[in-house]
């Protein structure tokens, strides 16, 4: 039990990285890159708990702060993670809308091909 | 606890090997979603609120949508 | 082939994480360095979530770097989706055929939403959220008016212009408050204000004003985002586009 969240986390990471590289097709690519990256916050978040503790927060209903809480720290790194990561899947999405604009296809094995 | 830590990471775990094995980019946005929603529970078991918030408005409502107006625009040149 | 190369690649990962797994403290260890330390210097600063305290005031250079790569990303994003020289732009015809009852619960609940989520960044502080959960909460809501039917009503509700100084805004806004607590203390984004009590709406100092700053920039880049996806998707038409 100790090491089965960290073994789910690297198995995200394997099995997103299994996707991208069997892929048809540049977006479901990209969504499997999210894949792997859900990987890294499940370590994250793994990495900081603590069996009965509570959640670093003490404002609502008003609580006595003690030391027996989840690591906040980690929980930091993950939450601006989530929402940056999203943006830069935008960012590959709209990559991806270009090339289909420029060279009629989306599959990685026939776009290698388009050269010159 | 420690029964809900172990459902909660085996169900990411399959809803995350059933996102990569799911062909269309349309039904995977769909599968990204309810992935979204499992990862938030998760995050919740996990005694991290904060964190879950940010995964269900994120992962459950703006990356599904992007995907379908993306795979829209795409699909209409073939 | 590939695949074969990819296995031997995930064999050696898989045999590394192992061989990690096996040296750190296990899941759920009480040893916690960070936390204890992090848990100590926010009930100092009266920040009630320690979360957002650590966010914006312990490592708020960090949080800077990330709201820059968002905002490029976001130009990225913006930039790439541009109607280019052969693509015309064709208003869409009607507002669709939506079901009555999509309509009334879009109408209903967006301004539940836009409200619940201005009281999530406006108590990140206190209770869980913050800037970066409610702007995401903003930013989604506004396009609820898109789901009850309406892309025109959309559009005038969020003139593209406005929320493109609203993200430029918000990111000038969190740079100029680490500024300002430079020159008032030689520390860049130190906690300057007056602390208040704790668990109230106005303590932990400058939080809540970094709080609203990333809020306005992340609700409108979100808005930003979508808008272009949309206007891509639904309004520009190219060369060979048959309908």
């Amino acid at each position: 039990m100790s090491f089965y969240p960290y073994l789910v986390a690297v198995w995200l990471l394997v099995v997103g990285a299994f996707g991208i590289v069997r892929s048809r097709n540049l977006i479901h690519a990209i969504l499997c890159l999210s894949v792997s990256q859900s990987g890294t916050y499940v370590l994250l978040l793994a990495v900081g708990y603590q069996w009965h503790a509570k959640p670093p927060v003490f404002g609502e209903p008003a609580t006595h702060p003690t030391a027996k809480v989840v690591d906040p720290v980690v929980q930091a790194m993950t939450l601006t993670d989530i929402v940056v990561s999203a943006t830069v899947t935008a960012l590959l999405l709209a990559l991806a809308t270009q090339i289909h604009k420029r060279h009629g296809t989306l599959d990685p094995d026939e776009l290698r091909q388009l050269k010159g | 606890m420690m029964v809900l830590i172990v459902i909660m990471l085996s169900v990411v775990g399959l809803a995350g090997t059933a996102v990569v094995l799911t062909g269309e980019p349309q039904r995977q946005a769909l599968m990204l979603s309810a992935f979204g929603v499992a990862s938030g529970l998760l995050f919740m078991v996990l005694q991290a609120p904060d964190v879950a918030l940010s995964e269900i408005g994120v992962g459950t409502a703006i990356v599904p949508l992007m995907v379908m107006l993306a795979v829209r625009k795409t699909e209409r040149r073939n | 082939m590939r695949t074969v190369v990819f296995l031997a690649g995930a064999a050696g990962v898989v045999v590394l994480a192992v061989v990690a797994a096996l040296h750190i403290p296990g899941f759920g260890s009480t040893f916690h360095p960070y936390r204890t330390a992090a848990v100590e210097a926010s009930v100092k600063h009266v920040a009630a979530n320690v979360v957002s305290s650590v966010n914006f005031d312990q490592r708020g250079l960090d949080t800077l770097g990330e709201e820059s790569i968002l905002l490029a990303s976001i130009l990225g994003a913006a930039i790439l989706l541009r109607p280019a020289k052969d693509e015309t732009e064709k208003r869409p015809l009607s507002a669709g055929r939506v079901l009555e009852s999509t309509r009334m619960l879009g109408y209903l609940m967006m301004p539940i939403t836009l409200v619940i989520g201005l009281d999530v960044i406006a108590h990140g502080h206190v209770t869980p959220g913050g800037g970066f959960q409610g702007g995401v909460v903003v930013g989604t809501g506004i396009h609820l008016l898109y789901v009850a039917g309406s892309y025109p009503a959309l559009e005038k509700a969020r003139p593209l212009r406005a929320v493109e100084w609203g993200e430029a805004i918000g990111a000038g806004a969190f740079a100029s408050l680490g500024v300002a607590a430079l020159v008032a203390s030689g520390a860049f984004l130190s906690n300057v204000i007056g602390t208040g009590s704790f668990g109230q709406l106005l303590s932990a100092g400058t939080v809540p004003l970094l709080n609203g700053a990333v809020g306005i920039e992340v609700a409108s880049g979100t808005a930003v985002l979508l808008g272009a996806f949309l206007k891509q998707a639904i309004m520009v038409k190219g060369p060979d586009d048959s309908r």
